[in-house]
């Protein structure tokens, strides 16, 4: 059974409380701040406008993973990455290699802040906007 | 602040176009939010000079659980009121508290007056001072797209920014924050209209490591499960403040038509079901809050009459205080046409509870002739929304003497044109939407703001309804003043008001401690107290005087929650509140 994906198919019921980016930002990253968090709830065009999530597509083969030649990034089965911050050298480069431009690259601590697929987010939406899923064609 | 580090407190100058920023363990004392901008407004003030004097501060603050703890979302703003003359205190939700959180500052305060139009940018790295002059005119919305596209951020910033109506330096002119919240009370937007600064956008992006994760993930997630999965904030989430209308309307506490009455069965047609069911199309939070209050509806009309089919549309927020001032104190019976006022106002940047009240003023004064089409230059008529669109307008356009009257407040307007005895507001403010009775009406009165949101009077009123033997006016006034020394400790973290159930002391002394910050419940009561006497005393600086304090005729000629007001135990309860204010 390969492993499950964040989704966010409910982006028309969110109600952009942030409660996902801080339960990433906290339970993940140690953070107080919604920035440090891998999944990014954004405006297009400001807040009366429809609000999109930018969070990791779950790449199968992900270039983020390819290009990573210090193998702190390693192809997670189903989708996505798995991380391991101690291997991280700080290069960035799976920022620039991103696809979907959604890997915020921390300058001040060199390390990147990445999704790793484990859900957190998901348990904090009052809205029933995230869920984690089997990749389609994983 | 966080972590008892010091107090970072942004000071901008206007004039000569620096900044400076101070670090200020002094004022740790004072914990955050209301505490910490009421010493750096007292530091700050020229009491006895003009609200709209060029040195006069704008104080801006955090407090230390500002987006950290679920629902801790306000930030408030204080200066000298341009209505009232005297304490300016307004809150206001969406980004701005996480905003100036991860821009790394607990305060801003803004002095000096611009050479010409401008707006700032504050982000961690850099405060900008930036021309404003292509923006100088426009419309609340359209300045908002502008800003959005020349500032950096997306998702971690805030927009502050007034309309036409700070420019022109209406007393109630409001700010704008996010397009859907406002510090809408008390004229800021006219003191930073006199500042000449449009706008003020604060980038946030700073990491802040979270110092003792175990401990404070637990009481997070405590806090959150008890916002979601309780019965404690449904209604806030489900039909919002809108709510309100039909119970208050059932328990004869809803003002209409200017208070000549304190029901009427059209309310349905404006009660949060209605709005619900017909225009209902999404809800919005305030960063870091689950629930999801902000209500918005589809404002759709029909455009180039005569042309079948053609439609526009925009998305409005409507809350119950909204629906008081600008539909039943209008006598308005269709919650279509709520909308209409609702967004004139919201692109003119006027407070909507001051706007709908001063209007709801001018329709009476003009049914009674004290002024006239001369002085209107339009026939209000309560339930007619066209007229009330070019008065609003004209408001701000300010084309007569009277226009010029009223944008001073509906205190002053009355003072000026007669009808004092109907003009409702308490304090010079214009009053919020709830008609309970004695507590209400004394606790606007001689509040520090003069806002229901001091000490909520109307709830103090509904505890004590058919109490007997009835309770004694020492007992109430007690009650008013505890609730507001209660709400000042609250106001220093700053949580959303909507969830104080939820932040009870015990709760606030537990989530404090995960930040390092060692706060019993006794001492945060007297820090409630502490800011209560200094906010008074500001106020005393600046010229209130509680013994002047009346109570217009209006307040008891109609019923509060089926009760005939009497003057006799208004008039002790003044005595007592004027006692306790003096001994203070």
């Amino acid at each position: 059974m390969p492993g499950k994906i964040l989704q966010a198919k409910g982006m028309s019921r969110c109600i952009a409380c942030y409660s996902c980016m801080l339960a990433c930002a906290r339970m993940v990253y140690k953070s107080f701040s919604p920035r440090y968090s891998a999944i990014q709830i954004r405006t297009r065009g400001g807040i009366q406008s429809r609000l999109a999530a930018d969070i990791c597509r779950g790449c199968l083969d992900a270039p983020c993973a390819t290009a990573c030649t210090a193998e702190a990034i390693l192809p997670r089965a189903g989708g996505g990455v798995k991380f391991n911050r101690k291997k991280c050298v700080g290069c960035g480069v799976c920022a620039q290699k991103c696809v979907v431009q959604v890997i915020y690259f921390d300058e001040q601590a060199c390390r990147p802040v990445i999704c790793i697929q484990c859900g957190i987010c998901t348990g904090f939406c009052p809205h029933d906007v995230l869920s984690m899923e089997v990749r389609q064609n994983a | 602040m966080l972590d008892n580090r010091p107090v970072r407190v942004l000071l901008i100058d206007l004039d000569k176009k620096e900044i400076m920023v101070e670090q200020r363990e002094d004022l740790n004392g004072w914990l955050g939010g209301v505490g910490v901008a009421t010493c750096l407004l007292k530091e700050h003030l020229l009491p006895e000079e003009d609200a709209f004097s060029p040195a006069q501060p704008v104080v801006l603050a955090i407090g230390p659980m500002a987006t950290i703890y679920p629902l801790v979302t306000k930030a408030v703003a204080m200066f000298k009121s341009p209505l009232t003359g005297e304490l300016g205190e307004s809150y206001a939700g969406l980004r701005l508290a996480m905003s100036m959180r991860f821009a790394g500052y607990d305060a801003i305060v803004i002095k000096g007056r611009a050479a010409a139009p401008s707006y700032l940018t504050v982000t961690p790295r850099q405060v900008q001072f930036n021309d404003a002059r292509g923006l100088w005119g426009l419309s609340t919305e359209e300045s908002g797209h502008i800003l959005r596209q020349l500032s950096p951020g997306s998702g971690h910033r805030s927009t502050l920014r007034i309309g036409r109506a700070g420019e022109k330096q209406v007393a109630f002119a409001g700010v704008v924050v996010d397009t859907y919240r406002h510090f809408g009370r008390l004229g800021l937007g006219a003191v930073l209209g006199s500042k000449n600064l449009k706008a003020l956008v604060i980038h946030g992006d700073l990491n802040i490591p979270i110092v003792n994760s175990a401990k404070y993930n637990r009481i997070y997630e405590k806090i959150y499960r008890q916002a979601v999965e309780t019965e404690i904030m449904e209604k806030y989430h489900g039909l919002g403040t809108t709510g309100n209308v039909e119970p208050l309307n059932a328990l004869g506490a809803l003002p209409v038509r200017n208070l000549q009455a304190s029901s009427y069965p059209e309310a349905v047609n404006l009660s949060g079901e209605t709005f619900a069911r017909e225009t209902l199309i999404r809800k919005l939070s305030c960063s870091g809050c689950p629930i999801g209050c902000i209500h918005i509806g589809l404002h759709r009309r029909q455009f180039a009459l005569g042309h079948e089919h053609e439609y526009e549309s925009s998305a409005v927020a409507y809350d119950h205080e909204l629906v008081y001032a600008l539909g039943t104190m209008l006598g308005l019976t269709d919650h279509r046409h709520v909308y209409a006022l609702i967004e004139k106002v919201e692109q003119l940047g006027l407070d909507a509870i001051s706007a709908g009240v001063a209007l709801a003023w001018a329709t009476e004064a003009q049914e009674q002739a004290l002024i006239g089409l001369q002085e209107l230059q339009v026939e209000l008529s309560f339930g007619q929304t066209a007229p009330y669109l070019t008065a609003l307008d004209n408001l701000v356009s300010q084309p007569t003497a009277f226009y010029q009257a009223l944008a001073r407040g509906t205190w002053f307007a009355a003072k000026e044109y007669g009808g004092s005895q109907f003009a409702c507001t308490l304090g010079k403010n214009e009053v919020a939407g709830y008609h309970t009775g004695y507590a209400n009406l004394i606790g606007q009165a001689f509040g520090a703001r003069h806002s229901h949101l001091d000490n909520a009077g109307y709830a103090i009123d509904q505890e004590l309804q058919n109490k007997t033997p009835a309770v004694a006016p020492e007992e109430i006034v007690e009650r008013i003043i505890r609730e507001e020394e209660m709400r000042n400790a609250l106001n220093c973290l700053i949580i959303c008001l909507f969830a104080r159930k939820i932040y009870q002391f015990p709760v606030v002394t537990e989530a404090l401690s995960a930040l390092g910050l060692c706060w019993t419940e006794e001492a945060l009561l007297a820090l409630g107290k502490k800011i209560y006497r200094e906010k008074m005393a500001l106020k005393k600086a600046m010229g209130f005087r509680p013994e002047e304090i009346t109570i217009p005729a209006r307040f008891l000629e109609t019923s509060a929650m089926q009760q005939r007001l009497s003057s006799e135990v208004v008039e002790s309860l003044r005595r007592v509140m004027v006692e306790k204010l003096a001994a203070l």
